[in-house]
């Protein structure tokens, strides 16, 4: 027995080996239980690696707030809503940053709320069965792709593209329109609040549409077939039944996916232009968000305030991104409590 | 009102009901094909400009300097070297934690915290943890090194296994633990030799969606493992790596390092896709 125990398996060898030296010493009159003190081993090092987890959140909160803290104490609030950025002055305020930062996840949300919606609905509702598999594959592919091939698409390939096709049209179409015009001005080059947009867009659509697809299955099919059954189309179903009854699982993914939007990075630093000013409401104009502010300059941002606004920057970052997930979260959960109630 | 204007009525509502679900039933499937597009033309560039900058130099010699032959091969080796690396180390931590979630502590407010903030880290930007490890290594040690890096790549790696692991572990049937502990076996030979073992698929897939992950990972590695434009073995030195060797050759106006940049994110494309291609028919076959 002893010896089974012994080569059992190597994560724990030590705790057994221990055990059973212990039992050696004194012949045993019963059978050695082994258990008990290789068994509590076993826990404590599983409930340490569990609590390694909760204290890397602490610890990273608590990392990002102590090198802040010159800026921190310096700005307090009013950081979030100045919009000078100057290292050479030593001026800081993130309000350029947290601009481009929503601006352009909401741009993403405005495109791809929508399209995932009709994805989830195709691949539960519509797709033939055969088809199902390879197409939800595929869409969640899409979302394996590592951002910096997005962005470095997005750069070379799809802004010129952009540029051409839509920004020079739309700048002749609408260059004497008083305010539609500003929306569009700026040099036509693809970069910008808008590429950044949709690029950020096509990144969050596999993750929406995949939480989408899961929680449109969660609806019982006795639901479903009634409202078939009474004769509703497809539609009808979808947005009468599936829809209300998994509101609160919508509601969550499309805050992961927000989620995602705002905390990524590659795929924005490659197309937003990284420009700090803010002097154009214009969709093509070179601007810069939290994330991007962070890959260009951190590295380079030399000891001192610049680089304690700049971990400043980050935490405003990782509160946001914390409170939008716990929501998401929270929603996702309800829903699957309120499963377990109705059936 | 007539039975026949009702009638008419009627048909006329109904054929207004046909053409709103044919309306949203077209656009789904727009959509379906908008989601599509994108995959099918980010692939279909990522091939084609990434063949052109191929060639047996790109995996044999050094990233070079502007507009001179090259390759990316120091960049490809420390890839390699930390996200082995970072493997080795985030994967015991997580599959623990994951054990821990799974199998000692299911339902107490620990155990649903550690959850919740797994989840919440699982989805965090990858820049902040790149943030946490400058502040608590880099900054203290005054130096760029591979080891930062790995320990910022394996912080992303262990959210990603205890997922997986902890929902592998639930799918193992109550009735195998409870026989092995009726003959006698303690508790952890049941979880390593029973349950983890009855789950090691599935936990195999975990932990390739997490190389999977990071191998493209660009973002932590900006301020921790930094960047060398040369072949380096040692982890105390900054290290090149593929995804951020990329990012400085793509955003260069050189034409040498676009082409290069191309064939580096055509190998992390293809590594990345295919580990997860992987990952899918293990499980299938398994569970």
């Amino acid at each position: 027995m002893s010896s089974t125990l012994a080569h059992g398996a190597s994560p724990s060898n030590s705790p057994a080996i221990l055990s059973t030296r212990a039992m050696t010493k004194p012949p045993p009159s019963k059978r050695p239980r082994t258990g008990p003190m290789a068994d509590r081993i076993f826990g404590w090092v599983a409930k340490g690696a569990a609590l390694l987890t909760l204290g890397l959140l602490l610890a990273i909160l608590a990392s990002l707030t102590v090198s802040a803290w010159p800026a921190i104490s310096k700005y307090g609030l009013s950081f979030l809503v100045n919009s000078t950025w100057d290292p050479v002055q030593e001026e800081f305020g993130g309000l350029v940053m947290i601009y481009g930062t929503v601006f352009t996840s909401f741009i993403a949300l405005l495109i791809a709320v929508p399209v995932s919606f009709g994805i989830a609905l195709f691949l539960t509702e519509l797709s033939p069965a055969w088809l199902k598999r390879p197409l939800g594959t595929a869409v969640e592919l899409l979302a394996a792709v590592p951002s910096i091939v997005y962005g470095m698409w997005g750069l070379l390939v799809f802004g010129p593209v952009l540029a051409t096709y839509v920004q020079q049209p739309l700048q002749s179409l609408f260059a004497d329109v008083p305010y539609l015009g500003a929306f569009v001005s700026g040099p036509p080059v693809g970069i910008g609040i808008l590429s950044a947009g949709i690029i950020l867009a096509i990144m969050i659509i596999p993750f929406i549409s995949a939480v989408m697809r899961d929680v449109f299955e969660v609806t019982p099919p006795l639901l479903k077939e009634s409202a078939y059954g009474l004769g509703a189309t497809t539609w009808e179903v979808v947005s009468k039944v599936v829809l209300p009854y998994t509101k609160t699982g919508v509601i969550g993914g499309i805050m992961l996916g927000l989620g995602r939007a705002i905390g990524e990075t590659m795929a924005v630093t490659f197309v937003i232009g990284n420009f700090n000013q803010l002097d154009s409401v214009s969709l093509f104009q070179a601007a810069n968000s939290i994330t991007s502010a962070l890959a260009n300059e951190f590295a380079e941002a030399g000891e001192g305030l610049h680089q304690a606004s700049l971990m400043y920057l980050g935490l405003v970052l990782f509160f946001i991104t914390f409170v939008i997930l716990s929501l998401s979260k929270v929603l996702l959960l309800q829903l699957r409590k309120g499963e377990g109630e109705k059936t | 009102m007539s039975t026949s204007a009702l009638h008419q009525a009627r048909l006329a509502k109904f054929a207004r009901r046909k053409r709103v679900n044919l309306l949203a039933t077209t656009l789904a499937l727009l959509a379906m094909g908008f989601g599509l597009f994108w995959l099918f033309w980010i692939l279909w560039e990522t091939i084609r400009l990434g063949f052109d900058g191929m060639a047996l130099a790109t995996l044999t010699q050094m990233t070079p300097p502007p507009n001179e032959e090259g390759g990316l091969a120091n960049a490809i080796y420390g890839s390699f070297l930390m996200v082995l690396l970072a493997t080795c180390v985030g994967t015991p931590v997580g599959v623990m934690a994951g054990i821990y979630l799974a199998e000692f502590d299911t339902k107490s407010w620990f155990a649903s915290l550690t959850r919740f903030v797994n989840d919440i880290l699982l989805s965090a930007p990858s820049i902040v943890v790149g943030l946490f490890v400058y502040a608590v290594v880099v900054s203290r040690f005054k130096s760029f090194s591979g080891y930062a890096g790995i320990l910022a790549l394996s912080l992303i790696v262990i959210p990603v296994v205890i997922r997986t692991t902890e929902n592998m572990l639930q799918l193992v049937p109550a009735g195998l633990r409870e026989a092995a502990y009726a003959l006698g076996a303690p508790k952890w030979k049941v979880i390593l030799s029973i349950t983890l073992k009855a789950a090691r698929s599935g936990v195999i897939t975990g932990v390739l969606l997490a190389v999977a992950r990071i191998a493209g990972e660009t973002a932590p590695l900006l301020f921790t493992a930094l960047s060398n434009q040369f072949w380096t073995s040692s982890l105390g030195e900054p290290m090149a790596s593929l995804p951020v060797t990329i990012f400085k050759f793509a955003m260069s106006p050189y034409e040498n390092w676009q082409k290069l940049a191309w064939a580096g994110v055509f190998l992390i494309t293809v590594a990345v896709l295919g580990l997860n291609i992987l990952a899918r028919i293990l499980t299938r076959n398994k569970i």
